[in-house]
């Protein structure tokens, strides 16, 4: 029906190759996206099975996952040869396009596709990577896959999914100084729960999203999977127009005009109904900051760690009392003023230039404490360079932060880098899983400026404190 | 890919809401590794104590929930990454089927992926199954008839399930996505052809 279809809707048909029944679909993917892990063992089944990749110009790949972000190694780290190398001699083989360590255009695959308009609006993209849904700050349909789905969309370049709901997130309101998107995120988290987004395509939308730039709207739709969601988007606007054009893959000349007539069709109908709506004002926000095992254990940094006795039920009664113990800190303790042993600032969730920016200006002028191991770590070359260009780096490393190489690092550990056990580490990353920095390591999520806020202080810190 | 016809086993219940991928297999056993290796690490944060010692009161480690073919799972289980290692983790450790309210979206597409039948059921009927699946000594049963779309539980009571029909009759007769998607690549060129008149600037 015209003129009351969402802007998922309106990807999600583009797409849809054959209806398979049921709410089931075989849709085209237009961009596949392949990693140094699930990428690699994707494209090793798919020559195990005898199959070509049917399109390979429509795929990309970079080694982001093992790398290693030391730049005294050059980025060689001991899954060099297990897993660089061969991503880099399949890609080859197949004639598909790969980036390389020190390269140009490398990077964390979901900072690099934006960047070099890999990604555009409208457009489906799939990774063997939860977080794939990063690429819909910019209005594109991208959501993670498995393995084998992978295996499938190089063969056919398609992938089969079932049609999800649809809710939409609105955030009005101005956000308050030094407060950013990943606060306004990880506070819908915390209220909403791990669970909620369970079967929805998300959109966000509302006047705090659209004042936002393209960066940041990229932070928000990368936690929906965090809330279970494996889509997120923003209807993309003048703004990631402008943040697209002249982008080594976005279109040129006149097949820019075409795109941007047919992208300007995108956003979702002012008639379109959504299947659950959620307002949120984000005036009053604070900033925001994890306390515990899962992305929903969320407080503003001045709250307290909740009493598991108050909780009714028994499992979960069990479940707050397990978190808590992992992390070492007890109930009804205040969680500013923790003492920090690690801070990391990188990931696909925040490790764009925007984000540097916000974590320099407060780090500019001051050092970090005593005894906190402090990591910046860029998400893709071409930040890497733009922050020196700024002299960034210079500001991170006078401060005592290890200016590093581009890559997923400590987010997950793949690469061998890890959290020490026991050590407490606040991350701008996405997951504070048990083990995901590291066996016992313990982790915080939080945003960049309170990230660097850590830094300085050493403990846990309400940012806008240390910058009034 | 194996047939999925009727599965009837003890079932093991892990009471707990977003378990997450990196508990059901942690990064360092999927990086450099290889398909086979990884059911001894399933749940390895909850499994061992340390290195190589397990841990006593994990239901996994417990008689008869070791040789369990059915997991019982709280909401949203397996959320968090897309590694379809977590499945081949529980596939490894002989898992054939779960049962949960909810599931991480990309796990649950990972688990067709695989031949392991992933069952949705109201939050209620979970509970219950998760007391009747306690053991006494007597190895309570559940029977999955996915033919018959219907889990019968130790007390004989009967529950109806829904799974989505394609994924239903893949499972029945074996047939993994790719089969089925490569009979359809004329459609995909089709697609293709007309998409480039729409969409010119998607293809490079
Ligand atoms: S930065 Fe972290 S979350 Fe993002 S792709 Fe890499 S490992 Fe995954």
């Amino acid at each position: 029906m015209a003129g009351t279809r969402t802007l998922f809707d309106k990807a999600w048909d583009a797409h849809v190759v054959s209806e398979l029944g049921g709410d089931m679909a075989l849709l085209h993917a237009d961009r596949i996206l392949l990693h140094d892990l699930s990428g690699l063992r994707a494209l090793r089944m798919l020559k195990e099975l005898g199959h070509a990749v049917r399109d390979p110009s429509l795929c990309f790949a970079a080694p982001d996952h093992t790398v290693s972000s030391d730049p005294a190694l050059g980025g060689k780290g001991k899954f060099h040869e297990t897993c660089v190398v061969p991503l880099a001699e399949l890609t080859a083989a197949d004639k598909i396009r790969h980036y390389a360590m020190g390269e140009q255009g490398f990077g964390i695959l979901h900072v690099i596709g934006p960047e070099l308009g890999i990604t555009l609006p409208g457009a489906s993209v799939i990774c063997g990577d939860s977080h794939t849904c990063t690429h819909g700050g910019i209005g594109a349909l991208a959501w993670g896959v498995g393995t084998t789905e992978l295996v499938h969309a190089m063969a056919t370049q398609t992938v089969m999914h079932r049609k999800p709901q649809r809710m939409r997130i609105s955030f009005n309101g101005e956000l308050p100084a030094w407060l950013s998107a990943k606060d306004m995120i990880l506070h819908v988290i915390g209220a909403q729960g791990a669970g909620a987004g369970n079967g929805y395509a998300l959109e966000y939308a509302g006047s705090a999203v659209r004042a936002m730039s393209v960066e940041g709207r990229m932070t928000i739709c990368n936690l929906s999977i965090e809330m279970a969601a494996k889509v997120g988007m923003v209807g993309p606007d003048d703004q990631v127009f402008e943040y697209l054009n002249g982008r080594e893959y976005a279109p040129k000349d006149e097949a820019w005009d075409l795109a941007l007539a047919h992208w300007r069709t995108m956003p979702t109908d002012d008639e379109a109904e959504f299947d659950k709506d959620i307002d949120i004002d984000v005036s009053d926000l604070k900033p925001q900051i994890t306390w515990g095992t899962s992305p929903e254990h969320v407080v503003a940094v001045d709250g307290l760690i909740p009493d598991p006795d108050k909780e009714a039920d028994p499992d979960r009664r069990q479940a707050l009392r397990a978190a808590q113990e992992y992390i070492g800190l007890n109930p009804g303790a205040r969680l500013e003023g923790t003492d920090v042993d690690w801070v990391f600032i990188g990931s696909c969730t925040n490790s764009r230039i925007t984000d540097l920016r916000a974590a320099a200006d407060v780090l500019k002028g001051r050092k970090i404490a005593e005894g906190v191991c402090a990591w910046a770590v860029p998400g893709s070359e071409d930040v890497k360079r733009d922050a020196e260009a700024e002299g960034l780096d210079r500001v991170f490393t006078d401060a005592g932060f290890e200016w590093r190489l581009p890559g997923c690092s400590l987010c997950v550990g793949a690469n061998g880098e890890n959290v020490p056990a026991g050590k407490r580490c606040v991350s701008t990353s996405n997951r504070n899983f048990v083990g995901r920095q590291g066996t016992d390591s313990r982790t915080h999520l939080a945003s960049p400026a309170m990230a660097a806020a850590a830094a300085v202080t050493g403990q846990i810190t309400d940012v806008r404190k240390l910058m009034s | 890919m194996g047939k999925f016809t009727v599965l009837s086993s003890v079932a093991a219940p892990i009471d707990e809401k977003n378990v997450n991928t990196d508990i059901i297999i942690p990064i360092k056993r999927l990086v450099g590794t290889d398909r086979g290796t990884f059911g001894e690490f399933a749940f390895e944060p909850w499994r061992y104590l340390t290195e190589g010692v397990e841990n006593p009161d994990f239901i996994l480690n417990k008689m008869p929930y070791r040789n369990a073919e059915i997991l019982i799972a709280g909401p949203n289980f397996a959320c968090g990454s897309s590694r379809e290692g977590a499945v081949w983790a529980i596939q490894e450790f002989g898992i054939r089927a779960l049962m949960a309210p909810s599931f991480g979206g990309i796990f649950f597409n990972n688990c067709f992926q695989c031949g392991i039948l992933p069952i949705v059921l109201p939050a209620e009927i979970i509970e219950n199954f998760m007391r009747q699946a306690i053991s006494d000594g007597d190895n309570p049963k559940f029977t999955i008839d996915l033919a018959a779309n219907e889990v019968t539980a130790p007390n004989g009571d009967r529950t109806s399930f829904e799974v989505e029909p394609f994924r239903r009759d893949a499972l029945l007769n074996g047939l993994d996505d790719l089969g089925m998607t490569l009979t359809r690549r004329d459609e995909i060129g089709a697609f293709q052809a007309t998409d480039r008149e729409t969409r010119p600037w998607v293809y490079l």
